[in-house]
């Protein structure tokens, strides 16, 4: 393991401010995180494409491959897996996931950062 | 080998070497002057009768501009001084170290009584054909001396100019040299029906002027005489040999230069190509042999070893609308061969194929009335029979396919691409036609090999999959079809029934584009809003650093200096950086997502609406500025493009969609790379389809002639919804026509023609469309609900993106690549871009 949450919870916004199938941006703590809503639950990765480097992810279509929860970069199409943040396309890359859960009608994001 | 390369000619074969040459010699060793007689660059003489069906100047040109060649057209070489190596034009002389003959041939005219007579014409060049149309006029009675392929064509030509037609041929039957007597007969019949009069095995002994001093009538040996005020000598060409010759070279027994099996001549500094060339003694007047040579002298002037491969004489053409093609020994010359025959006097067929004496191997044949089995009848010449005779000859012919064929068999004879080449090409990957084309050249020419090509696809077990993604088994096409039958109107609903899993970002927009193309309403409303691809999803066009880019709509290229100055405003106001496109609207550049309601706020305001830059959907429409300002416009080609553009503004499509209009055959909007492009007549407009720019780029194909600006708009009309239903996914107009069974002929039958009755309810799907347009834009600044996407951060909506910075260029904002591409080498610009501080835009309203 070298993942650990390290920080608590933040309130991003009301679930309903989310559509189904499609992301946001929220910056928490600093950090661009892209936050998608799908039939498979809520999902939390880095917004930085780490292909081109732009903050962009957030507004990727949002599907599944082989019944993965999926979100492909607007930029150059690559497909990432929400649940793990994997790069389904390239060995090798992949981005940063963090946890997100509905509490009370409101969408909490922690970050989990390398240690 | 290099040094200085002058080339005497620029026809079929003269370009096509130039061509071959610098394909081969990318560096450009060998520095080229072309010397060219006709004041035109090459055109294609093989299409030349098309000039008389409304094919224009442009569509035949084959010039292709090359660095490092010099064209100098009407400057015809006067000689050759071998010594000095130098040849000389009335302008000056031009030193080479090789030389090549390109001079082509001259039309032949016999010694008869009356040839020199006001009236008597050749037919070769495109001169020729325009002073036989000007001639023309007013005159009713024509006449063709030679009843050969070129004779026909001539004779087809006085038809369409509405003479009376005569043809007189000296031996017994037309066509001889590439047709049999029974194949002769049955083409008579053909020619004769269409009111051309033929007269074969007689001699014209005389042609007689009336009192005018012009031509009046032909006589012949059979004492009769024909009537006729225009007459065309097609009786065969003679090669154009006559610099080589008072320079001292050898000739060939009937003339021409004569070259070795290398295309050299006697002096080794000088190559001969195409129809001038006496190949080990043979010109060929055909334009397959003169690519071959072509090829052979562009490869020995790198170094390399081609020879000529042996002439491949086989013809298949179409001549007054007759399907005739003569392929090998023809004429059963072999010894001992065998003859299988067909006739079918119903259908009007008639097809010959000649065989080995144990039948066994196919040696030649005559096609009339139905070449459909020539492709692959051609390519088996010299081997095995691919199928039964009886099959072979059937009027379909079924029988006739290509993966029966050998490796050596010639699929393309235009561009001597072999079955080989093919399968090899197959096996590196091609799995379509069009990557075979692009890989191989195999097609690209005259086009009648494409039939095959699929054939050895399926052949090689390449299954051409018309799936979509993983979650739809089913092609574009299949699934627009889907959509429109049983009225879905959401992706779940369509996913559920007709694919399976949650979507992706392949059948995701092109779900949202069919939607669209549907009229269902605004691309952002409920769940169409998630299947749209990022620019669909914000209405603006996304770019390397995430930021955006935003283009008004600015129709046929016309706009007020009330809106140019709006648009310095906005572009000033928000610091956008701004560039002219090639579509003659302007892009503003560098707008974060929240900003985008705030510029598109000033936009609207001052009458701009969405111009759709970032969707699959018609673009622009281009213009010159045609009659109402330019000298040399026939229409008015601005009002033409803008009422287009707004007519078809917001029509979503399987891929973008470009169009042009030029006021004159000048054709400064460049209409013949769009979609579709239209150019002015002098009676009306003639319509262009299938063109486009970018990684192939094509010239789109004539498709109507003078058409009233109201059938145009009709044709238009269809043309872009039976594109939208029926083409595949990213497939642009280009591929869509040339991945289509009969390709523009079925086209037109459909939306010319209605062959599917389909036009009535194309026409009310446009009409739908013309009359549910709005703008997106507006709708969307009309709308909180759709506002509230344009957010940097759902919960910090006033901190713009932060990795977002410009530094400046040329005093406008630009990304700072350094910063947002970690994985890129910082190349040299990147050091002199300095991040600066440019701060949040000052709003103005």
């Amino acid at each position: 393991m070298n993942h650990s949450s390290t920080l608590d919870w933040t309130a991003v916004c009301p679930l309903d401010r989310l559509e189904p199938d499609r992301g946001v941006a929220a910056l928490v703590d600093g950090v661009q995180v892209a936050l998608f809503r799908t039939a498979d639950g809520l999902f939390a990765i880095d917004n930085r494409d780490p292909v081109s480097g732009a903050c962009v992810l957030s507004r990727g279509i949002v599907g599944s491959r082989v019944g993965v929860p999926t979100v492909a970069s607007p930029l150059h199409k690559q497909v990432y897996d929400l649940r793990t943040g994997h790069c389904l396309d390239l060995p090798g890359v992949a981005v940063a996931r963090h946890d997100a859960r509905c509490r009370d009608g409101l969408v909490e994001v922690r970050l989990r950062r390398e240690v | 080998m290099s040094g200085d390369l002058v080339v005497i000619g620029n026809g079929m074969v003269g370009q096509r070497f130039v061509d071959a040459l610098r394909a081969r010699d990318p560096q450009g060793r060998w520095r080229v002057t072309v010397l060219g007689e006709e004041r035109r660059a090459a055109y294609d003489r093989v299409r030349l009768s098309a000039f008389f069906d409304g094919v224009s100047e442009s569509d035949l040109n084959l010039h292709t501009p090359h660095d490092g060649v010099r064209l100098r057209l009407g400057e015809p070489a006067t000689a050759i001084d071998r010594d000095r190596r130098v040849v000389t034009t009335a302008v000056g002389e031009y030193h080479y170290d090789a030389l090549v003959l390109a001079t082509g041939s001259y039309a032949f005219v016999p010694p008869v009584p009356g040839a020199e007579l006001p009236g008597v014409f050749v037919y070769r060049t495109l001169d020729d054909l325009t002073a036989i149309r000007a001639y023309a006029d007013g005159r009713r009675a024509g006449a063709v001396i030679g009843g050969g392929l070129l004779g026909l064509e001539a004779a087809n030509a006085l038809r369409l100019l509405g003479l009376s037609t005569d043809v007189v041929e000296f031996a017994p039957r037309l066509m001889p040299v590439q047709v049999d007597q029974a194949g002769g007969a049955m083409l008579r019949r053909y020619v004769e029906e269409l009111g051309v009069r033929t007269h074969l095995g007689v001699a014209t002994t005389a042609i007689r002027p009336g009192p005018d001093g012009a031509v009046a009538a032909l006589e012949l040996s059979d004492g009769s005489a024909v009537d006729a005020e225009l007459v065309v000598v097609a009786a065969g060409i003679r090669p154009r040999d006559e610099l080589a010759r008072t320079a001292g070279l050898p000739l060939g027994p009937r003339g021409g230069v004569l070259v070795d099996e290398t295309c050299r001549s006697a002096d080794e500094r000088i190559w001969a190509v195409g129809e001038c060339a006496a190949v080990d003694g043979t010109c060929h007047g055909l334009v397959a042999p003169g690519y071959a040579t072509a090829e052979v002298v562009a490869d020995r002037l790198v170094g390399g070893a081609a020879t000529f491969p042996g002439a491949d004489t086989a013809t298949k053409l179409k001549l007054l609308g007759v399907d005739v093609a003569s392929f090998g020994d023809a004429h059963g010359a072999t010894p001992g061969c065998l003859d299988v025959t067909f006739t079918d006097p119903a259908t009007r067929v008639y097809a010959k194929l000649v065989l080995s004496d144990d039948a066994r191997t196919l040696l030649g044949g005559v096609l009339v009335g139905d070449a459909s089995a020539y492709p692959t009848l051609r390519a088996s010449v010299g081997g095995p029979l691919p199928a039964a005779p009886l099959a072979l000859l059937a009027p379909d012919g079924g029988g006739a396919d290509a993966g029966a064929l050998p490796a050596t068999a010639q699929v393309c004879s235009c561009n001597a691409v072999t079955r080989g080449d093919v399968d090899a090409a197959i096996a590196g990957g091609c799995a379509d036609v069009a990557a075979l084309k692009a890989c191989t050249r195999a097609g690209t020419s005259c086009g009648s090999c494409v039939p095959m090509l699929k054939q050895l696809l399926d052949a090689a077990g390449v299954a051409q999959s018309s799936a979509l993604c993983e979650h739809f088994d089913v092609s574009r096409r299949e699934l627009f079809e889907i959509v429109q039958v049983r009225g879905i109107r959401t992706f779940s609903r369509l996913a559920a029934e007709h694919g399976r899993g949650r979507g992706c970002d392949i059948c995701k927009p092109v779900v949202a584009s069919i939607l669209a193309s549907l009229g269902t309403g605004h691309v952002l409303d409920g769940e169409q809003a998630s299947l749209q691809d990022t620019n669909d999803h914000f209405l603006a066009n996304l770019q390397r650093d995430g930021s955006y880019s935003v283009v008004p709509r600015i129709p046929g290229g016309e706009i007020t200096p009330e809106k140019l100055i709006v648009i310095g405003e906005v572009a000033r106001d928000f610091q956008l950086y701004t560039k002219i496109t090639g579509g003659q609207r302007i892009d503003l550049f560098g707008a974060r997502v929240e900003q985008l309601p705030q510029i598109w706020r000033r936009l609207v305001d001052a009458g701009f609406e969405s111009g759709h830059a970032y969707g699959k959907a018609l673009r622009t429409v281009k213009s010159c500025v045609g009659e109402t300002w330019c000298r040399y416009g026939v229409q008015d080609s601005v009002g033409l493009a803008v009422a287009l553009e707004l007519r078809y503004r917001g029509l979503r499509a399987p891929h973008k969609i470009k169009s042009a209009v030029s006021g004159c055959a000048r054709e400064c909007a460049e209409a013949r790379s769009k979609d579709f492009g239209i150019i002015a007549t002098e009676t009306g407009w003639n319509l262009y389809v299938g063109g486009n720019g970018g990684f192939r780029p094509r010239h789109a194909d004539l498709f109507a002639t003078d058409l009233s600006t109201e059938t145009l708009i009709t044709l238009i009309d269809r043309f872009l919804i039976y594109y939208i239903r029926t083409a595949d996914r990213l497939q642009r107009t280009a591929g869509w026509i040339e991945a289509m069974d009969g390709g523009l002929d079925h086209l037109r039958a459909v939306i010319v023609d209605d062959s599917l009755g389909l036009c009535a309810d194309l026409d009310a799907a446009m009409a739908r469309h013309v009359s549910s347009y709005s703008d997106e834009w507006r709708d969307v600044l009309d709308d909180p609900d759709r506002l509230r996407r344009y957010t940097s951060f759902v919960n910090a909506p006033d901190v713009p993106d932060p990795s977002i910075t410009f530094a400046l260029e040329r005093g406008q904002p630009v990304p700072v690549r350094g910063h947002t591409s970690p994985a890129r080498p910082e190349d040299a610009d990147d050091q002199r871009r300095q991040p600066v501080a440019l701060g949040l835009p000052e709003v103005r309203r």
